[in-house]
């Protein structure tokens, strides 16, 4: 067979396993030496809440899907190019994610009867019964290549097989002509301390590589040439780790030490191990795992009394746990991070799948009156950003703002062009260290309605704070012509904001007469949509929201320019009933998808046109 | 710099009801001020008093320091989070039996389990007060209160235990009118470094009148009580004729000169002792039988949890290739587009 190699322009390959099988790291792996080779690349990691579950069963698969391009790579792609399932329950649960006509690699050896009957096929075709007679189908006898490649490596059989993904991913690099040298050397770091296992690792990876050279099954193999990037030194980031980081570079600029009281929750966690590890930045980084929730919020309020730049990072149930902690915060306006990286709910919910559907709650899930800032991210490597300006707003205005992330963000990666701290603006808390008279905490800025910040320890400045409502001098007030002044005070607070974020943006055609609307996590495929809407000549635009309390002032302005505004959000229309609400002189058509899933691209594309 | 207790008294009208027990805590916060500023060095704005949600947490108020009255449970968190933001401050927990022990119970023992140097008053007055009457985790069993007509059908926690339990390493206990008593146990709390718990049994005139009366009454409280002070011998009794002693495993009530039992056969008090076997009896002594014993009856040392934390900061800033963000932002796999 006449082997071709194609020079695409981007490419989706998919890794499923057993969540025991290492595809988490496949991919990962595949998706770094893609960025270092200099593509433009996207992640989504889509992997069950069980540990291990019961191996060989369609709920223990794990997967995690790449998609590498030349250019204009804003999502982790919709259906798959490459399709690996390491055994038959992962091509039950993905097989709906194989592009018709693209190829999907099997490891033959686990393809046996008791595999296939515990994945629930009836037959022994699987090909057949799944209806994937028109894909190039690629029958490796990986477990078997992997033993035979290893058999002299002193190792014992279970580590062996273990290596059969990284078999896998050699077979893959050859197909997408990747460079095997970086994850060669990831091997070296990876092992330094168990140097018996580098060798055989390098080994298997390069017997993976040149299997799939010799073998006939694959006929194509591609090239993706790297990207036309900005100049400058890159990294891959995740979500989770850009925001651990965004916040740690806000507690640098301000000088602040930093406090993160948490709670560990799928898929937030990874935020607390990271900062965790650098306790030593900035005027150090204390992190605590609390008891609870509450607790995590409560030391967090507590710290920022004592003067930290206090977080605190969860996920949907734990959001609903520190709601009557949130309204302490706004009373006692206090500057407190909360992160909480969306997952599907209610209650547990799907926890490892990704949603919007924490919006409602983060505007509006508390008792009394209690606005809070709330804002969002656009990508994995976005978080930093966010994170950094939630952080700066909580200080510098004294109030709890809630960076809504998502479990797709904060578990997604992307290359990152690495910044400058210098290209970050001053964060200036209103610190206040003496003062004529008493101290009246609540008195604010004319301007900003901010009040100042005295640290315990400050002499003269001894005040009380407390969820008691107080009159602007700090005493106990239950008179109610003080808590409708103060109510109306802490929401023009949050609205005087306005002032201080970016203005909205739009992107896409310049005569259209439909605006896309986003918040949040679906940057991406929005933009892609309306990329592929504009090259097929539909008059289509788009404004993406980073700020949602408050909306950036020049919002209505930009609505009242569109025929048509639609609003796509992973949830039943949360985001556009707070659009209803706010600006109801605009009529609003909505796309909406709940189902732990990302969009599809052509989900967007096709729900446009049905309008 | 020398501080009377009138510097540590605040503007604000102290709202409790007459004859609460609240009252005498407050005036016996205020005494013991000055004297622990002198003895520990800390000057007035170092202090925080923290608190949660019910009669005894409006105490901030009346204090002129800083101040915290947070949400019912999280007097726990909000002190936690604030001393090990800044392990200066010398932290002062209000709280009571609803609040420790019922809604915030998690906090409170997850506090004491970590050792954090924060001083819990912790007011035993048996009752919800602020909501007008309903039993609490302290209520004795078959209580009557309007959430318990025909009485409580559950037992009640012994603080103490629960702190021993929970690894604590200072447990006091007292009484609302024992005002020298008090001082002093509040200094130690002070100079303790770790989660001191100071449980004091505080009479509710409103809601729980007399709750603690049969052992609180001037009347019996010299046979009912013992004060243990450390390498004394423990003897009690209006004639101070009666001692405890450790009788097996257990404690005994002894009368001396009886069977030719003299002091030197007494348990001399030991709050420094780190086995707590004696100091778990000696918490669960009660009537008719027994003496509830009153003063330090646990303090010992131990790591707390604020300066492990800091220091685990120090000792990273030494340590680390890392540090500063741009350091950070550059390390490990990068590459360089040209």
């Amino acid at each position: 067979m006449e082997r071709k190699v194609i020079d695409a322009q981007d490419v989706v390959i998919r890794f499923t396993g057993d969540s025991g099988d290492g595809m988490q790291l496949t991919g990962t792996l595949f998706a770094d030496a893609s960025a270092l080779y200099g593509n433009e690349i996207s992640t989504f990691p889509d992997y069950p809440a069980e540990i291990r579950a019961p191996q060989g069963t369609v709920s223990g698969v794990s997967g995690f899907q790449v998609h590498i391009g030349h250019k204009d790579v804003k999502t982790p792609g919709d259906l798959a190019d490459v399709l690996v399932a390491m055994n038959p329950a992962a091509l039950m649960a993905n097989a709906k994610f194989a592009k018709p006509g693209g190829s999907i690699i099997l490891d033959e050896d686990s393809f046996d009867a008791q595999g296939l009957e515990k994945a629930g096929f009836k037959t022994n075709d699987p090909i057949a019964e799944l209806n994937l007679k028109d894909y190039n189908v690629i029958w490796a006898p990986i477990t078997t290549m992997t033993k035979e490649s290893l058999k002299d490596s002193g190792m014992d059989q279970k580590s062996i097989v273990r290596c059969k993904n990284i078999f896998t991913l050699g077979m893959c690099y050859f197909m997408f002509s990747r460079p095997l040298n970086f994850t060669e050397d990831y091997l070296r770091k990876k092992f330094a301390k168990k140097p018996d296992l580098i060798e055989p690792n390098i080994k298997v990876l390069n017997d993976g590589y040149n299997y799939a050279h010799n073998i006939h099954a694959i006929g194509n193999t591609y090239t993706i040439a790297p990207a036309n990037q900005e100049p400058g030194i890159y990294r891959s980031i995740n979500g989770n780790q850009a925001t651990a980081w965004g916040l740690i570079a806000a507690a640098e600029k301000s000088g602040l030490p930093m406090f993160v009281g948490s709670y560990p929750i799928t898929p937030a966690t990874a935020i607390l191990e990271e900062l965790a590890i650098y306790k030593n930045l900035g005027k150090g980084v204390k992190t605590m795992q609390c008891e609870d929730e509450i607790s995590g919020i409560c030391t967090s309020i507590g710290a920022a009394y004592a003067g930290n730049l206090a977080v605190t990072t969860t996920s949907g149930p734990g959001l609903s746990l520190k709601s009557e902690a949130m309204g302490l915060a706004c009373i006692t306006e206090l500057p407190l991070v909360i992160v909480d990286v969306q997952r599907s709910g209610p209650s547990t919910g799907i926890p490892t799948k990704t949603e919007q559907t924490d919006l409602a709650q983060a505007l509006y899930g508390r008792n009394g009156e209690c606005p809070v800032m709330v804002m969002a991210a656009r990508t994995p490597s976005d978080c930093f950003r966010a994170a950094y300006y939630a952080a700066k707003f909580a200080v510098e205005h004294m109030m709890p703002v809630i960076f809504l992330s998502e479990g797709y963000l904060g578990n997604g990666s992307e290359p990152w062009k690495i910044p400058s701290m210098s290209d970050f603006p001053a964060i200036n808390p209103p610190i206040v260290k003496s003062c004529e008279g008493k101290f009246k905490p609540f008195e604010r800025d004319a301007k900003t309605f901010v009040r100042q910040w005295a640290h315990p320890g400050t002499p003269g400045l001894e005040h009380r704070v407390g969820g008691l409502e107080k009159s602007p001098n700090g005493a106990v007030s239950s008179d109610p012509e003080v808590h409708e002044m103060m109510v109306a005070n802490r929401a023009a607070k949050v609205e005087k904001l306005a002032d201080f974020i970016p203005a909205l943006e739009v992107i896409g055609d310049k005569d259209a007469e439909t605006l896309l609307v986003g918040w949040g996590g679906t940057y991406g495929h929005i933009y892609t949509a309306v990329n592929q809407l504009n090259a097929e000549g539909k008059k289509v635009a788009f404004a993406h929201f980073d700020y949602i309390n408050p909306l950036p002032k020049n919002t209505a302005e930009v609505f009242g320019k569109y025929k048509k505004i639609v609003v796509c959000e992973l949830n039943s229309g949360q985001f556009v009933d707070y659009l209803r609400a706010k600006l109801p002189q605009f009529k609003y058509l909505q796309v909406n998808k709940v189902q732990g899933q990302p969009f599809m691209v052509h989900e967007i594309v096709d729900a446009v046109k049905a309008f | 710099m020398k501080y009377t207790q009138q510097d540590f008294k605040s503007d604000q009208i102290v709202k409790w009801c007459p004859g609460c027990g609240d009252h005498a805590i407050l005036a016996a916060v205020l005494r013991a001020m000055p004297e622990i500023c002198e003895k520990t060095g800390l000057t007035k704005e170092q202090f925080v008093f923290v608190s949660g949600i019910g009669c005894s947490s409006r105490f901030p108020y009346y204090m002129n320091t800083y101040g915290f009255h947070g949400i019912h449970g999280r007097a726990g968190a909000l002190a936690t989070g604030i001393k090990v933001a800044n392990p200066n401050l010398s932290v002062w927990q209000m709280t009571g039996d609803g609040d420790s022990l019922a809604i915030g119970g998690n906090h409170f023992i997850h506090e004491i389990r970590r050792n954090i140097d924060i001083n819990i008053i912790l007011f035993n007055n048996r009752i919800y007060g602020l909501t007008k009457g309903q039993y609490s985790p302290t209520s004795r069993f078959g209580t009557v209160t309007k959430t318990s007509p025909y009485g409580t059908v559950e037992y009640p926690f012994t603080p103490g235990e629960l702190v021993l339990g929970a690894r604590g390493t200072f447990f006091a206990r007292s009484l609302d009118s024992e005002l020298a008593l008090n001082q002093d146990i509040m200094l130690r709390a002070a100079l303790h470094k770790g989660t001191s718990v100071m449980e004091m049994l505080v009479n509710c005139v409103i809601y729980n009148n007399g709750t603690h009366a049969d052992i609180s009454d001037r009347e019996v409280r010299a046979e009912k009580t013992i004060v243990l002070k450390d390498g004394e011998p423990m003897i009690f009794g209006k004639n101070r004729d009666k001692g405890i002693m450790l009788d097996g495993l257990n404690l005994k009530v002894v009368k001396l000169g009886e069977n030719g039992i003299s002091e030197k056969d007494l348990l001399v008090h030991d709050s420094k002792a780190d086995n707590f076997g004696i100091h778990s009896m000696l918490v669960n002594m009660k009537g008719p039988d027994f003496p509830v014993a009153l003063g330090v009856i646990r303090d010992v040392a131990d790591k707390s949890y604020e300066e492990s934390v800091a220091a685990q900061v120090e000792d990273v800033r030494a340590k680390a290739k890392i540090q500063t963000m741009d350091q950070l932002l550059t390390s490990g796999a990068t590459w360089t587009v040209k």
